[in-house]
């Protein structure tokens, strides 16, 4: 029987310290299936712990397991785990096929399975006419590319993926998210760490915010949206008689604030309760009060979420 | 679990799979110990005793000694004591077995490893395996080698009687043993060094000097070095010089045994190590 835990990737009460410097402190996660992204600025974690997750670095303290395995025990784990990592090198005077058999050999598979395999990866990525140039004279996006095709060559059910835009031009930026979006689609855990926050508010099914060391949010963009009562959420409404909506909505107790648009056609609203609003927009739409030609939610995303909580303090988003 | 990976766990067992891996580390890293960007220096540590032996082919020295056929077993044997198993497998076994994690962590390409579905003690081995043949295949080949040199160049017929006949080949054996043994010890030795150490260097100047001071120590301490046993293993001894404690060799079934159960040990130790290594290149 499968027991839950066995699907999830846990952090118990995870410590990293390097020496004296903290690298993560008390993390406690439960990542389920789907593409979770790691955000924060420069030195927030996000690198630590995805080599805390994969066993290159060992928690001072707490535990991780990946669907119920050890991150001591490496022979189970990466057969089920994939790792891109951030490190530019590469074995010396290798080619793009022999990084991805020679270490696919290592893992045990027959030499005819780890050609397949590697061309598959390979095929994945779009590498299969550089395969067979040496890795040294790649371009960056193509080392990024053989480094994804590394980590997916073994067809792993967890892929993390540090970084994993980085140096990729915007047509092969979208393929490789298209591809992301796929192994989600196909039940894989995607742990990705970036800090392009469009790119990840694209993609991401919950979010992991991160900084100096310490988780300061995580699950769903709107929902920590949601809960971030100190900041209200700020709508937009392009409507005809702005106004008179101006006025309507700032006898409710939840309206913080209400602006007109400089053109005077629209206006922005403060509120502490989205839903009361929408549902109060909606009563003034029906009883013919306003004529509403668009609403959209001004910081309901994740750059408006990581501002207010982590800020410019790391100038790396 | 993928499909690709349930075909490795359900078709056979850990230890054919651990074998299996083994021989896939062990080749890669063997095409990195001969051809790799390091491996120049280890032919030139290996090519070093043959330089002074072709000299003495051509240049045959003035002094009666070099007319004597019986006096080269002597001279041998000093000639490998003194800098192929001192100075040219100790150091080239230095720099083989230390580069088989240190060159990794240098060149940044070890989280390959450690991020491959393979047990990192499986890693140790196959490493240690690497780096014993490509040990064993040039200095055992600079052994062999540099006897014939001395040997045939000058006492052609009579050299090749010997090692046919008489107790040539023996001795070239043994030679040959001597220094597997010595790959075997030191490369346990430099594993675990270029595991522990940073700079590995000083280490290894350390225990070159322990080993050259051997003839100086009281028996006991004579017996915690690798050459100590080598030495008890020589086919013709050598005079250590007027101040050397003279100590009983250690007879070859407790030598090589000995030997072995500490290089067990040792790579034991190294295992446990890497179980626990983290890769953190910038502190490297």
């Amino acid at each position: 029987m499968t027991h839950v835990n066995d699907q999830l990737i846990i952090f118990n009460d995870v410590s990293k310290f390097y020496g004296e410097i903290l690298g993560v402190n008390r993390v406690n996660l439960q990542i389920a299936p789907g593409i979770t992204s790691l955000v924060g600025p420069n030195g927030a974690g996000k690198s630590t712990l995805m080599n805390l997750m994969t066993g290159l670095l060992r928690p001072t303290k707490g535990t991780i397991k990946i669907l119920g395995i050890s991150v001591d025990d490496p022979e189970r784990l990466f057969r089920k785990v994939g790792y891109c990592t951030q490190f530019d090198s590469f074995p010396r005077g290798v080619t793009g096929r022999e990084l991805l058999v020679s270490f696919l050999l290592v893992a045990g598979f027959k030499r005819k399975q780890a050609n397949e395999l590697a061309l598959q990866a390979l095929e994945r990525v779009n590498l299969v006419e550089a395969a067979d140039r040496k890795v040294a004279g790649y371009s960056k996006g193509m080392r990024q590319r053989i480094r994804l095709a590394q980590a997916i060559a073994h067809e792993p059910v967890v892929l993390i993926l540090d970084e994993p835009l980085n140096g990729l031009d915007p047509m092969v930026r979208s393929e490789t998210i298209a591809l992301f979006r796929k192994l989600a689609a196909e039940g894989l855990h995607l742990i990705i760490s970036s800090h392009i926050l469009h790119e990840v508010d694209m993609m991401s099914d919950r979010v992991v915010l991160l900084n100096n060391g310490y988780i300061v949010a995580q699950g769903n963009v709107h929902g920590v949206r949601d809960e971030m009562e100190e900041h209200p959420m700020q709508i937009f409404i392009r409507c005809d008689n702005p106004s008179k909506l101006a006025s309507f909505v700032f006898a409710q107790d939840h309206v913080v604030e209400a602006r007109l648009n400089e053109d005077r056609g629209g206006l922005f609203i403060k509120t502490r309760d989205a839903d009361r609003f929408y549902l109060l927009l909606n009563q003034a739409v029906a009883n013919g009060e306003i004529n509403i030609e668009a609403v959209a939610p001004v910081d309901d995303d994740l750059s408006a979420v990581y501002q207010y909580l982590i800020g410019n303090s790391g100038g790396a988003a | 679990m993928s499909a690709a990976t349930e075909t490795i766990s359900k078709q056979e067992s850990s230890s054919s799979l651990w074998l299996r891996q083994i021989g896939a580390i062990v080749r890669l890293e063997m095409e990195k110990n001969f051809f790799g960007r390091r491996s120049f220096l280890i032919y030139l540590i290996a090519l070093l005793p043959l330089l002074p032996l072709l000299v003495l082919a051509i240049v045959v020295p003035p002094s009666n000694e070099w007319r004597d056929f019986n006096w080269l077993s002597g001279f041998y044997a000093a000639f490998y004591g003194g800098l192929i198993l001192r100075t040219v497998v100790f150091f080239g076994c230095a720099w083989i077995f230390m580069n088989l994690f240190r060159g990794e962590i240098v060149d940044r390409s070890l989280h390959y490893y450690f991020l491959s579905a393979v047990r990192r003690e499986v890693l140790v081995v196959g490493k240690y395996l690497s780096g014993l043949i490509t040990a064993i295949v040039l200095f055992t080949g600079t052994t062999v080698v540099s006897l014939l040199l001395l040997y045939l160049p000058r006492f052609y017929s009579q050299s090749v009687r010997y090692f046919i006949e008489g107790q040539g080949f023996k001795q070239l054996l043994t030679y040959a043993g001597i220094t597997i043994l010595a790959c075997i010890g030191y490369g346990a030795f430099f594993l675990v060094v270029g595991l522990f150490v940073r700079n590995p260097i000083i280490p290894a100047v350390v225990l070159y000097g322990w080993e050259w001071l051997n003839f100086l120590l009281p028996p006991l301490l004579k017996k915690i070095s690798v050459i100590h046993y080598l030495n008890s293993l020589a086919p013709v001894p050598v005079s250590e010089g007027p101040f050397a404690v003279v100590a009983e060799p250690t007879p070859a079934w407790i030598a090589i045994p000995s030997m072995m159960l500490v290089t067990v040990i040792v790579l034991a130790i190294a295992g446990r190590r890497i179980k626990h290594m983290e890769v953190r290149y910038g502190s490297d």
